[in-house]
């Protein structure tokens, strides 16, 4: 078998996108931890930080790593029923209600969060 | 070993599904392109360095670098076909997340340090 045996089919390549999704992850983090270091270090470091960070190919990288994120989060929450069955007086959930839940989960940690940052 | 590393995979997936896609807009593309109203240093770092915050992110970067780990070692196994390598790839990916642990356990610290001071 070859090297490149998943271009062959549509959904083997869009399961190597959602896998290559975890470099994406990876790359975040180390986005933050940069951001985090220049706010900790002083005023000159953050502002220099904030001014490499608004270049058009980090912003570009940003945007494809916001783009695999949400791949990463859509598929990731579809998921959710298939690891983690919910019974509830001894009935099973249905899938939907589970993976409703773990979509609701992600709208009140995204809106959390854009209310501490923007009313901070 | 692997039923913790599948444990630590399924909760970085978890934590960073949840938290990553609405961190990366904030402050990966809103904050630098100047879009939020106050992008001034010490309010962001009085955010930051609380020490609540402080744990929240350690425990994001931690168990977000694990979850890349696993995937990216299947990646490399299935998808590029290098089992035969799997010693040496499970040898780098893992130490690459327990020094980016290690990192982010210093850079995490730095900022309740700073706020404090």
């Amino acid at each position: 078998m070859s090297t490149f045996w998943w271009i062959r089919r549509r959904s083997y390549a869009f399961f190597v996108l959602r896998e290559l999704s975890a470099v994406f992850v990876a790359w975040s983090v180390v986005f933050l931890l940069l951001l985090v270091r220049a706010l900790a270090q002083g005023e000159s470091e953050y502002r220099a930080f904030l001014d490499w960070a608004a270049t058009p190919w980090v912003v570009l990288l940003n945007v494809v790593t916001l783009a695999f994120l949400v791949l990463h989060a859509i598929t990731w929450f579809n998921l959710t029923p298939a690891a983690l069955v919910v019974r509830l007086r001894g009935r099973r959930l249905p899938p939907a209600v589970v993976a409703g839940g773990a979509y609701a989960g992600w709208v009140v940690v995204s809106a959390v969060i854009v209310g501490l940052v923007v009313t901070r | 070993m692997e039923p913790v590393l599948w444990l630590l995979f399924s909760g970085g997936g978890v934590l960073s599904a949840l938290f990553l896609p609405v961190l990366v807009f904030l402050l990966a593309l809103a904050l630098p392109l100047g879009w939020l109203s106050t992008p001034e240093r010490e309010p962001m770092l009085q955010l930051v360095g609380n020490p609540l915050t402080a744990v929240v992110l350690l425990g994001l970067c931690v168990l977000s670098l694990f979850h890349w780990a696993q995937r990216f070692r299947y990646t490399l196994f299935d998808g590029l076909r290098l089992k035969r390598h799997q010693r040496l790839i499970n040898a780098v990916v893992y130490t690459v997340a327990i020094l980016g642990s290690a990192a982010a356990l210093a850079v995490v610290w730095q900022a309740v340090a700073a706020r404090s001071r």
